[in-house]
């Protein structure tokens, strides 16, 4: 990828940040998780997924689906960027003349469907992944999961199925920031060897720097990854990434700041 | 004509029906065969399975879906609830040895609150066949519908001819009689039957009714029926709590009215498993156990009359 490139999108991320950011007062959102896949999603409506505005009804398009339904600020910040979503509609988060709430719903243009209970988005990606098979079409469908929301067993379930009807038009981000709610995924119930978990399950593998558009460039030119079976795209990320005052924190995972605090904090993202 | 035959013919008929099962296909034994591919097998996987149907009919399909009532209910209730009562997508869900059917499997097959949660998620309809030949009469209209729809799966042979007409939210009035109402929905429409005809004998007049829809209910029929005659028996191989007895009680409250209403439903526990006969005499649920247990009700009732009449 050109370096022009790389910088419009870092561009367009900075922008989906500061959304988040402004979303984080006035009631707040899950600042921490959001932050961890701001670059994931920007990535791959911006670079690997066909969706547009024009294309939003046409079974041809591709579809996305945020499982770890908390971090919808991200994917909200993405949608207005591309055009997808009005900008004014921000303003309306958490507000009961809106629809812009904690956690997605079909009736922002550009989320294809619902989420916030854990471990639904990839068995309803099963589906369907299943139909543009059955149909012989070539659309890619595209997961992102939580690292924390792997404990759900569904997911597992679902991994089994698709691997077993060979979907490798399916693909699973995992957003690894390393948390989930309150606590390290390895202290509490830990994940690894991750990879190989998903191999075991006929899942092909690839890790990547969640934040290095240029890593996760590579590993989606190269999807699927092997004929024949689903691929697994393992996002290395930072919780909080962008505003070095919250990275890594197991205490910032929702957050309701101040107005002032929410000025400080996008003072930092463009320090930063 | 069974209920596989009529599946096969609707899904082949119409691109957009899918079938599929969490590995459970005594009722679809032959069915991958006729449809091929789309017959979707997800081995003993309830809650992708529903997760993945949600999905298909994201895309237009309208998927037939198969699996044990027990599971398919409470084990993936939440992906029932959420992934397909929320956005409410078509999907049917067809639950396999619902009530009384599950025999000798034991409580953890025992299916006895699945009307209960099914009819509790918002935009779920709930259909509750007499028999195999209901459920057929039923079937065309129940898939079409734009609504999901549970739909507790009956195979048993047909105790009389049915009416070939079907509304959903229509019940099925088998006979106008003045003295009682059997309000039935399910397999204990056999006994519900026979208790008529043993009541019948007896000098009392039986309204019998088939309800077919529990969600949504034929409103008008259980309120006539509450009018209409001095009894109303609720029969349902089903927990007392949030089934038919619910459903009238409901019913009856939102109208502001009393009646006079007998439940004959399980009490707060799982029933004795066994074959089906001796699980219906040993739970009291045979047509003369029955007949038996309206009986004595209606004496008491005229007897309690009779004393209150009798005060100066």
């Amino acid at each position: 990828m050109v370096k022009e490139k790389i910088a419009q999108l870092r561009e367009i991320a900075l922008r989906v940040r500061e959304h988040v950011i402004r979303m984080s007062t006035d009631g707040g959102c899950f600042i921490g998780s959001t932050l961890s896949c701001v670059d994931l999603i920007v990535y791959l409506y911006a670079r690997f997924l066909n969706i547009d505005e024009e294309n939003l009804s046409d079974p041809n398009r591709d579809y996305f689906f945020l499982s770890k339904g908390h971090a919808v600020p991200a994917l909200y910040g993405t949608l207005v960027e591309l055009g997808l979503l009005e900008r004014d509609r921000l303003t309306n988060h958490l507000k009961p003349c809106d629809s812009i709430y904690w956690h997605p719903n079909r009736s922002v243009p550009g989320v294809e469907f619902l989420a916030g209970s854990l471990g639904h988005g990839l068995p309803v990606a099963v589906g369907v992944a299943m139909d543009c098979r059955l149909r012989g079409q070539t659309n890619k469908v595209v997961v992102i999961t939580g690292d924390g929301e792997l404990n759900e067993g569904s997911n597992w379930e679902a991994c089994l199925v698709a691997s077993s009807y060979r979907l490798d038009n399916l693909v699973v981000v995992v957003d690894r920031n390393r948390f989930q709610a309150n606590a390290c995924t390895e202290e509490l119930m830990p994940l690894e060897p991750l990879g190989w978990k998903f191999m075991a399950f006929g899942w092909q593998v690839k890790c990547v720097n969640g934040h290095s558009f240029l890593d996760l460039d590579d590993a989606f030119s190269k999807i699927p990854f092997t004929s024949g079976r689903p691929s697994v795209v393992i996002a290395e990320t930072v919780r909080g990434r962008g505003l070095p005052s919250i990275e890594s924190r197991a205490d910032r995972w929702f957050c309701d700041f101040s107005r002032e605090e929410a000025a400080q904090l996008l003072k930092e993202l463009h320090e930063g | 004509m069974n209920y596989e035959d009529a599946l096969t013919e609707t899904v082949l008929a119409d691109e957009r029906y899918v079938v599929m099962t969490a590995e459970n296909r005594a009722a679809i034994r032959n069915l991958p065969s006729a449809l091929g591919e789309r017959f979707i097998d997800t081995g003993i996987t309830e809650q992708a399975m529903v997760g993945a149907a949600a999905g298909l009919a994201l895309r237009g399909r309208i998927p037939v879906v198969h699996a044990l009532a027990a599971f398919l209910t409470m084990r993936a209730f939440e992906f029932i609830r959420t992934d397909v009562g929320i956005p409410c997508l078509p999907v049917k869900l067809v639950g396999g040895v619902p009530g009384f059917l599950s025999t000798a499997n034991g409580p953890t097959h025992q299916a006895l609150e699945d009307v209960s949660l099914m009819r509790g998620i918002p935009n779920v309809h709930v259909f509750c066949p007499a028999d195999e030949q209901d459920l057929v009469i039923g079937l065309r209209k129940v898939l079409e519908s734009p609504n999901p729809f549970y739909i507790r799966h009956n195979p048993l042979p047909a105790v009389i001819e049915h009416d070939p007409s079907f509304e959903i939210g229509k019940a099925e009035v088998i006979s106008d009689g003045t003295d009682v109402s059997i309000l039935v929905y399910g397999m204990l429409f056999r006994q519900a039957y026979e208790a008529r005809s043993l009541l019948e004998a007896e000098g009392i007049s039986v309204r019998l009714i088939n309800l077919r829809t529990v969600k949504p209910i034929d409103e008008r029929a259980v309120l006539c029926a509450a009018r209409e005659t001095r009894l109303v028996v609720t029969l349902e191989d089903h927990f007392l709590t949030g089934g038919l007895t619910s459903i009238v009680s409901e019913l009856l409250l939102h109208h502001r009215m009393a009646a006079n209403v007998l439940p004959i439903a399980l009490p707060d526990r799982w029933f004795r498993p066994a074959l089906l006969d001796d699980v219906l005499e040993h739970e009291g649920f045979t047509g003369l156990q029955i007949a038996e247990g309206i009986s004595r009700v209606t004496r008491e009732d005229a007897a309690r009359k009779k004393s209150t009449n009798r005060r100066p």
